[in-house]
């Protein structure tokens, strides 16, 4: 079974019946699970309150999406994470940037990012409720927060580490510094760049869903508390699970973006 | 995996400077005392600024107030009841993340039976906010210490054994094939070539874990109140204590320096024979 798996990645650009069974075989550990999941529920082992029947699960994803709120909300924290991942990494780019070309700027950016890089950012959400209250600019402002390092530190280290002779060639070519900036360092940082920027998507979900359980008034954090609060256990796992396949699939949108990205490397 | 290749700035750069004895140390101690200072003036020009008014002095007390009250706390002893609590939960559920995820992304590289079972699991499971799980496990575990330890040693988990099993899975086959004809047996080949040469792997993997489980390890506090550096802030926080906010912050930016740099000093300290460590 596991050389279904790995010829299916060998040539995953083969089509039909045969790359659907081989994707099925791949993800069949995950239909056991359920299998296991949907025993453990029927049997009585584990009580329905505490494991509600995936169909149960099923049918109140499908009345969430219907008639409550669940794609408003979800839409609104995704705005939220979008607007502080989104100013996260402009401003960690150039910080970046302008860290590794101008030393007086990495001297006084660099003890900051030394303190508050080990620092867990979740420990800012009461720090933001007193700042901003309970509204969006907090939960952005915290996002915001959370995602710059992981930004900064990527493109730092990337920018140092272009090819000095790039630099060289460049700017003996009469590539003005700004230019070299952008036609070398930038490219050159780039791969780095969106590692660290994969990273911030990360923390920007992670962040997103715990000020929402913590401090909120909508969002889809808010609405899995509140469902969980009122009882509402299938409705919760529910709009767990779809908060974590939106996560997933940020994920690997991602991952097709950079690769598109990067298309010019040679690999 | 990828998220494995961001480290703190000390890390990196510094390494590319050769050793030279006398005076080229010289400027990296010019920075050193500049960086240093640097972050006193930000603390003065936060005293300054709080005390004598530029700054609204509930939204940031001034740095001794904050640093009065964390002394106080100190010596009532609820910073150091804080402080080891959260502790003992980050680092018991990191410890269980590490003892599960690191034999399993071991087998996942030698088993193609295992490799089945938890390849799409993991690949799933990686890239999801682990977080958003946090309401189930109160469902089943309740809301004290079990469940925190659970959902850190679950948030740990999975950058642990993808770290392990990417780092297990790409060795060099000479030392392995030569370590065979000398007459190793498996399980000698495990504790002798595939764990040491996987080493750096897994030890960024367990780098990336420790902060994600200090994250969950804090919200968790928060979501579930009582005592811990997260729930007193938040606790500290709904009653507009702003100082008591500031501690908190003071307490955790020491408590995560002191973890991640313990975690580097392992590092360097498991690796000493590794190439890495001789820059």
């Amino acid at each position: 079974m596991a050389d279904a798996g790995l010829a299916q990645r060998r040539n995953s650009g083969t089509a039909g019946a045969y790359a659907v069974a081989n994707t099925l075989l791949r993800f069949s550990p995950l239909l056991i699970l359920c299998a296991f999941w949907e025993f453990l529920g029927l049997s009585g082992v584990i009580s329905q309150q505490m494991l509600p029947g995936l169909g149960e699960i099923a049918q109140a994803f499908v009345k969430l999406l219907i008639e409550g709120n669940l794609l408003y909300n979800t839409l609104r924290s995704i705005s939220r994470a979008a607007t502080g991942l989104g100013a996260a990494v402009v401003v960690g780019i150039l910080t970046g940037l302008l860290m590794a070309s101008f030393r007086p700027v990495r001297l006084l950016v660099n003890p900051i990012v030394q303190i508050f890089y080990p620092m867990p950012k979740s420990a800012l959400i009461p720090v933001v409720m007193i700042w901003l209250g309970l509204g969006d600019s907090s939960k952005i402002l915290l996002i915001f927060l959370g995602c710059l390092l992981p930004v900064i530190v990527g493109t730092y280290n990337g920018a140092r580490g272009v090819n000095p002779f790039l630099l060289w060639s460049a700017a003996s070519l009469g590539a003005s510094s700004f230019e070299v900036l952008r036609e070398v360092v930038l490219p050159g940082a780039m791969p780095d760049i969106l590692t660290g920027c994969r990273t911030a998507l990360a923390f920007s979900f992670i962040l997103m869903v715990s000020s929402e359980f913590v401090i909120a008034t909508d969002g889809v954090g808010y609405m899995i508390s509140s469902l969980g609060d009122g009882g509402l256990y299938p409705a919760m796992f529910a709009a767990i699970f779809f908060v974590a396949a939106i996560g997933f699939a940020a994920d690997r949108g991602y991952a097709a973006f950079a690769r598109r990205v990067l298309r010019w490397r040679e690999a | 995996m990828e998220m494995a290749e961001v480290r703190p700035i000390a890390a990196t750069p510094k390494a590319s400077q050769t050793r030279r004895p006398g005076r080229a140390a010289s400027p990296k101690l010019v920075d050193t005392i500049v960086q240093i200072g640097v972050i006193a003036a930000l603390a003065a020009a936060w005293e300054v600024g709080a005390r004598y008014g530029a700054i609204n002095p509930f939204l940031l007390p001034p740095l001794s107030t904050v640093l009065q009250r964390l002394w106080d706390d100190l010596l009532s002893g609820a910073v150091l009841v804080d402080l080891g609590l959260t502790l003992y939960r980050a680092l018991l559920g990191f410890f269980i993340g590490a003892v599960i995820g690191v034999p399993i992304g071991v087998l996942m590289s030698r088993s193609s039976l295992v490799r089945w079972f938890f390849d799409p699991l993991i690949s799933i499971g990686f890239p999801m906010p682990k977080i958003a799980f946090l309401p189930i496990f109160i469902l089943w575990f309740d809301i004290y210490d079990t469940s925190k330890i659970i959902m850190v040693a679950f948030s740990c988990f999975f950058p642990i054994v993808s770290a392990t099993w990417a780092g297990t899975s790409s060795l060099d086959k000479w030392p392995i094939w030569s370590a065979r004809s000398f007459g190793a047996k498996e399980r000698d080949l495990l504790w002798e070539v595939y764990l040491p040469m996987a080493m750096p792997q897994i030890l960024t993997g367990l780098q990336v874990a420790l902060p994600v489980g200090m994250i969950t390890t804090i919200v968790t506090e928060m979501l579930m109140g009582g005592r811990g550096i997260g729930g007193t802030m938040i606790t500290a926080g709904r009653f507009a204590d702003s100082v008591g906010v500031f501690a908190g912050i003071v307490e955790i930016v020491l408590l995560g320096f002191a973890v991640v740099k313990s975690l580097e000093m392992v590092r360097r300290r498991v690796l000493v024979w590794h190439p890495e460590s001789r820059r």
